[in-house]
């Protein structure tokens, strides 16, 4: 259905940002590169890194096919299939940043503290936006539990540690995935004290149910898909 | 026993299935911290005996109370947090504007959690992709069909759509209309979209 696009665009070419990480692509792949994040982002116990570049160029595609819809002679029958597939990369990208935005909620000190004490080349898991709405969350809620509670409560029992109150992301829970580059000698850790570890090859193609904390790097390398 | 009323306000906030907000229990937080401010004082002044009169035997006495002290504070804690995910969801159930009812059952402290989680949520939309930002609480299911059966519900004049028919939008009219020229008028609450 993507490549409806490029036949009606005159940019077929999506460069991302500034710095170039992103290659060059073409609308489709961009819009599928979305959804990979998007199933990721939807299926990964904890947030993943931030992919503000994609975000972005996918919004300014958005536009572009909203302003290419206004200027498509009324009652064509194109205008309401360029419409359904505006209003679904729609849903896909406000899907994706909801998903985002709820960890953030839901881990807010572990996402900060993270933040806090990454390198400095590291890349960034919140975008700048995301890292401010985070900060705001946190001091939104620490003022509210003083003012109602804590501070009604004796000296010594006036904090609560935010990294202890609020529980970490789950990383032991298990993730369907699907293998797109193949990874051999894969180390699973034993669950149990009877097990033992062992190694594990995974084919190109082949679907797998696992813990996610195996496959975690493996997710954000983009050797294995979220499913 | 102590830690009674810390668990009460907890069972009773449990008790509220499906994320519905009861009324804030104010008097049992009173309740709970008033409570603490007792066992403190027993602390304090046992704490003074034990170190000037060396009597040691107080000591679990005062571990126990510190106990409670801290699962007091954890329970508050978790009933005022758990308030505020309900509270949370609230707003992007209903939009930025809560009906009376619900603002009722929300302390004033609460109802400025709320503005400020509003306000919060807001400025990140805004500042997604390059010039208006991009509304996430809307879009929150797939889009399914093309067209959908809308009910109007009050009169809201002539509606002209995509190929240059005009509707007459008219109180209790029903009428199958493209989703996208409906979502706006659905969210102003003009049309009520009709599910089979």
């Amino acid at each position: 259905m993507s490549d409806a696009l490029s036949n009606d665009h005159d940019a077929s070419d999506m460069s991302g940002g500034d710095d170039g990480q992103e290659d060059v692509m073409t609308p489709s792949e961009l819009i599928g590169k979305l959804e990979e994040a998007w199933l990721n982002e939807k299926f990964s116990p904890e947030l993943l890194e931030n992919k503000s570049e994609r975000v972005e160029c996918v919004m300014e595609q958005l536009t572009h096919m909203e302003a290419n819809l206004q200027r498509v002679r009324k009652g064509d029958m194109k205008a309401s299939v360029h419409r359904m597939e505006i209003d679904r990369i729609r849903y896909v990208l406000s899907s994706y940043l909801r998903s985002r935005l709820k960890k953030i909620e839901k881990f807010f000190p572990h996402v900060l503290e993270k933040e806090k004490s990454r390198a400095e080349g590291d890349t960034s898991f919140l975008s700048p936006e995301e890292f401010a709405f985070a900060k705001e969350y946190l001091a939104n809620t620490e003022t509210y539990l003083k003012a109602v509670a804590l501070k009604h409560m004796p000296p010594n029992l006036q904090t609560v540690d935010m990294l202890k109150a609020v529980p970490e992301p789950c990383l032991d829970s298990f993730v369907f995935l699907r293998v797109r580059a193949r990874q051999e000698n894969i180390l699973v850790e034993p669950e149990t004290d009877d097990q033992r570890e062992y190694v594990v090859d995974l084919d190109e193609g082949s679907q797998h149910l696992m813990r996610y904390r195996t496959i975690a790097p493996l997710v954000s390398s983009g050797a294995v898909q979220l499913i | 026993m102590f830690c009674e009323k810390a668990i009460e306000i907890i069972r009773e906030l449990h008790r509220m299935g499906d994320g519905q907000l009861p009324a804030f229990n104010e008097d049992g937080i009173r309740q709970v911290l008033e409570e603490m401010k007792a066992l403190y004082e027993q602390n304090q002044s046992d704490v003074n005996e034990a170190k000037s009169e060396g009597k040691s035997e107080l000591i679990p006495t005062i571990k126990f109370r510190h106990c409670c002290l801290l699962r007091n504070q954890r329970c508050v804690t978790a009933y005022l947090y758990d308030r505020l995910l309900r509270i949370r969801a609230l707003r992007w159930e209903y939009g930025s504007v809560l009906p009376t009812n619900i603002r009722f059952h929300m302390c004033a402290e609460e109802l400025e959690w709320f503005n400020q989680y509003k306000k919060s949520l807001a400025t990140f939309m805004r500042s997604l992709g390059g010039e208006e930002g991009l509304d996430i609480t809307q879009d929150m299911k797939p889009p399914k069909s093309l067209y959908i059966e809308v009910r109007c519900l009050k009169d809201h004049g002539e509606f002209e759509i995509d190929d240059g028919t005009i509707i007459l939008l008219k109180k209790n009219s029903q009428h199958f209309l493209p989703r996208w020229k409906c979502e706006q008028l659905i969210r102003q609450g003009v049309l009520e979209h009709i599910m089979s």
